[in-house]
């Protein structure tokens, strides 16, 4: 995630990600051994349960750097940069909350999107010259 | 992060952080290993073996814990959570003191360095009557949430307060009560003391509220509330030595337990209306 | 598409009015309502009892032993409000503009503003709780300027706030306990959400000591179960930080909103080795007073890889402050964002520092020259006393080694104006939805918000659906729903 889906990210190491994700996944349905019972304090159950979750969540991360193919804040692409290399915003098209809405197991989700209004701020490209 | 017997780690997507440049060592631990709150517990020695010196005390258990859940053991239960000395929940006595040799520290703050090659580890849960062992080195410390519970709090609601500038007070006031609210409720005290005292845990809320303006209108009957919970959860008295004091890994002072004292005082020989006119 | 439910008006006016609008559940009906609080951070300890206060019942979850452990306590930096007490500039609006403009545009204005209006209230709460805030000499709240605002607007207790507000929102919680309105299950982990004719009743939970699955009923369900950073191998979240909750709750019909918006944070203490669990975060108001360089020549920095040279051995016309040179207004307060990335640039140039060539350099020299060893302890002692903990080098003397590690996550779950998410009757509060940060967040306002979900919004807008129900019945604990959440529930 750190590598691919972290400080910058691009479609190519995107893509590459989820191909890994997916890889763990399997590896870890595959192989996971909790020891111990139900029945007591048990951290590799408390573990296992919560990382079969963000492997999930993982995933759609990943799918989610992908569909945004602008940078904003916090989510760098690669190639939606300005010339000296600041994140540069798609207004026009990428204007919009993106909620993903859980469709069942290994089913592609599905987006939804809230557009944003902006009545009282102009928007403009960030600048901490 | 370790799963069962599969050792789970994202390798392939961070292979910036596979360099380790450090010291090793091979340590014998002698860890209190009890199943539950009903069983007897313990100690069992179990090797820790390429042991790196700047791995953090929680980090050598990962790694212990790894190593036993590779071969089929129960991994060793210990409370922690966030890592960086500040949440409270980790614990353990190490070498008969609580969070380890180093002063002003807690145990997931704790590294390796402070340890040295072939050395015995011997590690135990925090000890008291009122934080029975749930599991290994984990112990119930509900206690000091009831005490909290029974007047740890200023009787205000949300809203309908005055501006935060209203009331003034002196820095020096302020930076008295900071002192005393930094306590992590981590239970060191307790598990210092000879007695199993609560004592500082509790004078730290006390004077915290004592000190400023906003707590003094229930100031004694809080002091009252919270020491007769402190009795009743079987906590001992304080025995003057100082133990807690030393122990504590955020430096909770022992004037805090003089100022318990004075406030319980008051609370007990006057009258409510009296120390209030 | 859709529906915010952002209510109509000018701007400065839309949470009164809506406030005016939503229902209200009468005192003596308050009682009948059951409300599930999960996570006892600060927006689930402070929901919990306002919620209480007002007379509904309410039961808390939270994995730790005791709810005061939540990780909002590990937060440092401080608190943002728009209280202008230092004259200098400040307003509702301006605080208002910095967190919309730092979110890069990707946040609900009428959300933001909502919070910038809260913030000045959250202050006077946690003062008459009793939160040991820092003061000046005269005995006024004393403010600094942090995370690349220009005006000083943040609260703060030392280096830890986070621990401070939340022990004034567990002791308030702690009150209702005591009053019987709020009984607190510790130990406990959300495994599952309980929906019934599509609204949620309830939810599953596992009691990590007895390992015993549970349904507990309630007539709303708030999430208040803080971020996902954990899903990255290192980051600075406490170690049971998880995404468990929300993520069932997703699959229960929730949407998930923003997934990709994560914040690094630049002022983390660099990596070791492979064996490390997590990363620990240095509070960036570290930022105001150390300035962040590197050297100019990859060979240079090669040298200090190899221990050939010490930091102090690097001139003055060898040492690129970067941010100060890239940012000659903003210097080393840019935002968040902007100054890991700038970082990672300049370490992918093989200018990295430190043995793993993964650091940059934070210098405090020129500070204490400044304003003298007495001071930068007096401002940073704790921070400093961290440091040198993890690492065993002295910042006082050589500068310290940070790198960018995962700190927060501004996406979470969909929520409208109420915090309702796409199922009615569960709501989401504080870091767990996605509602005020945008794309980045600002320093000092995660725990604005935190706060201003738990103290000032939910109270009303959760009476407003519960008065909406037009039934005070009790959840019937014998609904099949239970019994089959609980057993479709893979653990």
């Amino acid at each position: 995630m750190w590598e691919y889906c972290g400080m910058a990210r691009t479609e190519e190491g995107l893509t590459k990600a989820k191909g890994l994700i997916r890889e763990l996944r399997n590896e870890f349905w595959n192989n996971v051994t909790v020891l111990g019972s139900n029945e007591e304090l048990n951290m590799s159950l408390e573990k296992a349960g919560r990382v079969a979750d963000f492997l999930e969540l993982g995933e759609l991360m990943v799918d989610d750097a992908l569909h945004r193919r602008e940078s904003c804040g916090g989510h760098f692409r690669l190639e939606s940069q300005t010339e000296e290399g600041e994140a540069k915003r798609d207004d026009e098209n990428f204007a919009y909350v993106a909620a993903w809405e859980y469709k069942g197991p290994d089913q592609p989700e599905v987006l939804h999107k809230e557009e944003l209004v902006f009545e009282n701020v102009k928007l403009t490209q960030r600048s901490y010259k | 992060m370790s799963v069962g017997t599969y050792t789970f780690r994202y390798s392939t997507l961070h292979t910036q952080f596979i360099i380790d440049m450090s010291k090793h060592m091979n340590l014998t631990l002698k860890v209190w290993r009890q199943k539950n709150q009903n069983s007897e517990g313990k100690f069992v020695t179990i090797q820790a073996n390429n042991i790196a010196d700047d791995m953090s005390f929680l980090e050598m258990l990962d790694v212990v814990n790894e190593d036993l859940t590779r071969k089929g053991e129960d991994p060793i239960y210990f409370d922690h959570d966030c890592r960086e000395g500040i949440c409270g929940m980790c614990s353990l006595v190490i070498n008969g003191r609580p969070h380890g040799p180093n002063e002003r520290t807690t145990t997931c703050q704790l590294h390796m360095r402070s340890f040295h090659d072939g050395q015995t580890i011997v590690i135990e849960p925090w000890r008291a009557a009122a934080f029975p062992v749930l599991k290994d080195l984990a112990v119930d410390r509900s206690a000091f949430d009831r005490i909290q519970q029974a007047g740890g709090y200023i009787n205000v609601n949300t809203g309908g307060v005055p501006d935060a500038n209203a009331i003034p007070i002196p820095k020096r006031i302020a930076d008295e009560a900071f002192e005393s609210a930094t306590c992590i409720g981590c239970g060191a005290c307790v598990a210092a003391c000879k007695n199993a005292s609560a004592m500082l845990f509790v004078s730290a809320k006390v004077s915290q509220f004592a000190l400023l303006p906003q707590g003094q209108t229930e100031r004694y009957e809080r002091a009252q509330a919270m020491v007769d919970q402190m009795d009743k959860e079987g906590f001992g008295n304080c025995t003057n030595t100082g133990a807690c004091e030393a122990e504590c890994p955020v430096g909770i002072k022992l004037t805090n337990i003089a100022r318990l004292n004075r406030e319980y005082f008051t609370a007990k020989i006057f009258r409510q209306e009296d120390v209030h006119a | 598409m859709l529906d915010s439910k952002v209510p109509a008006g000018p701007l400065a006016e839309k949470w009164s009015n809506h406030k005016f609008n939503l229902k209200l559940v009468n005192p003596a009906n308050k009682r009948k309502f059951t409300i599930i609080v999960v996570g006892t951070g600060l927006a689930g300890a402070s929901a919990a009892a306002s919620l209480a206060e007002l007379g509904y019942n309410v039961k808390t979850f939270c994995y730790q032993d005791s709810p005061r452990r939540a990780h909002s306590i590990a937060a440092q930096g401080g608190i943002n409000a728009a209280k202008n007490y230092q004259n200098d500039g400040d307003s509702i609006f301006r605080l208002f503009y910095d967190t919309i403009k730092g979110g890069d545009y990707r946040a609900r204005e009428a959300n933001v503003y909502r919070l910038a209006e809260n913030s000045v209230k959250i202050i006077d709460q946690c003062v008459a709780q009793g939160v040991p805030f820092a003061r000046e000499y005269g005995g006024l709240l004393d403010n600094r300027s942090f995370g690349g605002a220009q005006v000083s607007r943040t609260f703060y207790a030392r280096g830890q706030t986070g621990q401070q507000l939340l022990l004034g929102a567990y002791s308030a919680l702690n009150r209702q306990i005591k009053k019987g309105k709020v009984k607190s299950y510790t130990r406990h982990e959300m495994l599952d959400l309980v929906v019934i004719d599509g609204h949620a009743k309830g939810i599953i939970t596992r009691d990590l000591v007895t390992g015993k699955i549970e349904a507990h009923e309630g007539h709303a369900v708030l999430l208040c179960t803080g971020g996902y950073g954990n899903v990255f191998f290192l980051s600075t979240n406490a170690m049971g930080c998880n995404v468990t909750a929300a993520w069932r709750a997703h699959k229960r019909g929730a949407f998930f909103a923003n997934p990709c918006y994560t914040q690094i944070h630049p002022t983390c203490i660099p990596v070791t080795g492979d064996h490390q669990s997590k990363l620990t975060l240095m509070s960036e108001s570290l930022r105001n007073d150390g300035r962040v360089w590197v050297p100019k020549t990859k060979e240079l920095a090669e040298k200090l890889r190899k221990g050939e040279l010490g930091p102090n051995d690097i001139k003055e016309e060898d040492r690129d402050y970067f941010l100060e040179r890239k940012y000659p207004s903003f210097g080393n307060l840019v935002p968040r964002d902007v100054a890991s990335r700038n970082a990672k640039e300049v370490v992918d140039e093989g200018r990295g520092v430190g043995k793993t060539g993964f650091a940059v350099f934070l210098d405090f020299a020129d500070a204490i020259k400044r304003m003298g060893e007495e001071t930068v302890r007096a401002k940073y002692g704790n921070l400093f006393d961290m440091y040198q903990k993890i690492t065993d080098e002295n910042p006082y003397e050589v500068p310290m080694r940070i790198y960018p590690a995962v700190h927060y996550t501004m996406g979470g779950l969909w929520v409208d104006y109420n915090l309702m998410t796409t199922i009615p009757g569960l709501y989401c509060l504080g870091e767990a939805n996605f509602s005020d940060h945008g794309a980045n967040r600002l320093g000092a306002s995660a725990l604005m918000q935190g706060l201003s979900d738990g103290y000032f919004v939910i109270p009303y807008t959760v009476g407003d659906y519960l008065a909406g129900l037009g039934s005070f019945a009790p959840v019937d604990k014998n609904h099949p729903a239970f019994e089959e959440t609980r057993k479709n529930d893979r653990r």
